[in-house]
Parts: structure tokens; sequence; C-alpha cells
């Protein structure tokens, strides 16, 4: 199907744009009335996926994440793209409570969480070339739902 | 983030209470606000009260999970207060839910924790 709706946004890897990521994508996606526990979890995959990237991808030095967001019927497609230093083995942080990074007291539940909130997830990662995540997630509540505000 | 703490039961209950988003931006500045309530400290009561906290992510459940970890080393007990139904999701995946007790607001837990100093 094609996409009804898209935007894209780059920003520049800085943990105060974790906020303004999640808070675009959810506004962008109120015209399809996501439930409030829908919102959070759409938000919640957007967080994870640029902590990510900044943490991980860029390793908190300077890079652009790439995020771009289609509606498409009643389900959203979301990409979030690095160009930093990639990942050697998905099915390894894939794992549940795995952490490359425990002196930052990361919990690895990073990906356990997203695999959870969204129908489906694309992991594209190269070493040195850097990583894209793309979700599919359907948005099942009625047209009449309430919509909030974010 | 905010980060208000206070103590109660003649000061041997740490009540913080978190209010705001608990992502890795916040993340740090609330473990060095709470790693300071703890540092020195032997048989630490902590309320973790959460009920004021609009959003969380996996940075939050590792916030919590270290001043679990160091809250136990003190041989003392941490438990969690207000916790949201998102937020509930979280700790229930993480695994926290079977560690952390957990109770509907900050009055129970003080209860709880002076039933445990008794």
């Amino acid at each position: 199907m094609n996409a009804t709706n898209e935007m894209s946004i780059s920003f520049t890897a800085l943990s105060e744009n974790e906020a303004f990521a999640r808070v675009a994508v959810a506004a962008f996606v109120l015209p399809l009335n996501p439930t409030m526990e829908e919102l959070t979890e759409i938000k919640t995959i957007v967080s994870e996926a640029v902590t990510n990237a900044i943490i991980h991808g860029y390793q908190e030095k300077y890079g652009i994440i790439y995020l771009q967001c289609k509606i498409m019927g009643d389900k959203m497609e979301l990409v979030i793209e690095d160009h930093g230093v990639g990942i050697e083995d998905v099915d390894v942080v894939r794992q549940p409570l795995y952490t490359s990074r425990p002196d930052l007291e990361r919990s690895g539940m990073g990906f356990t969480i997203m695999e959870s909130f969204v129908d489906e997830i694309e992991v594209d990662s190269a070493v040195k070339r850097g990583t894209r995540l793309r979700f599919v997630k359907h948005i099942r509540s009625p047209l009449s739902a309430t919509r909030y505000e974010v | 983030m905010r980060v208000q703490v206070e103590r109660r039961h003649h000061g041997s209950i740490i009540v913080a209470s978190l209010a705001g988003e608990l992502d890795h931006h916040a993340a740090q500045a609330v473990r060095t606000a709470l790693d300071q309530e703890l540092t020195g400290r032997r048989r630490v009561r902590l309320i973790l009260d959460l009920s004021e906290v609009t959003f969380m992510d996996s940075s939050g459940l590792g916030v919590i999970l270290g001043r679990y970890k160091k809250v136990q080393d003190t041989d003392g007990e941490m438990v969690i207060a207000g916790v949201s139904k998102a937020i509930d999701r979280l700790l229930e995946m993480s695994g926290l839910h079977k560690i952390v007790r957990m109770y509907p607001n900050c009055e129970t837990a003080v209860v709880a924790l002076k039933e445990v100093a008794k």
C-alpha cells in the first residue's frame, strides 16, 4: 500500500533530542486515533531506537539520526537510522538483558521492549556503516476512539 | 525530570519522588541525585515514588535496577510506589516485578517499611 502521509526529520545524536523525536512521531500518528496505550508504545519504540543510535551507534560522539515515519491505512511504518559503528552480531544484541554498555547501567531490555511493542521489526546493520531499524505497527483502535494530547 | 528526596519515620526511610520523563537523557542526573542519598549508609530503606513519572523506557529500568543493587549492598530494602500501567508493563518485562515489592502509593509503602523496621 502506498503511504498516505509521511514525514522525515534528521537531528543531532544528543540525548536532549530523545524527547523531541518521540513527541514528533506521537504527534504525527495522532490522525490514526491511537489509544493512550498505543501512543505510549510508539513513544517508547522511538525512545529506545534513538537512544541506541546515540549510545551504541555514535558512541555518544557527534552524528546525525535520520527518522522517517509513514502512515499507510491503519498502520505506521517507522525507520530510524544512524551512520555509526554498526552492530557486529544482530542476534546477540537482540537477546533479552544483553548490553554492551554495563558501565552505563543499561538494562539490556531495549530490543525486547521494541519487539514487544511492534508488529514487525527489521534490523539492517553493517560494521562501520551504521544501523537501520524499521518497524511496522498497526493501530487497532476504532476511529471513534478518544484523542489524546501529547 | 525532577527528583525530590524527603525522609520519613524519624529519618530512617528515604522517599525519592520522581516527576517527569525518565529516559536516557534524565538517567544520569537521577542516578547522581539518588546515589548521594545512599553513599556511606547501611541498611537503607528507600521508597522510589514513580507516581508522577509520565514516561519511562529501558533507561529508567537501568536506573531502578542499579539503585536496587546499591540498596541491596547496604543490606537494606528498596520498594517502588505509584506505578502506572505503562511502567508496570516494563517492570514486568524486565523481571523487576519478582524482586522488588510494589505499593499503590507512597503512604502504603511507608507503612510497610515501618513494619520491616520493627
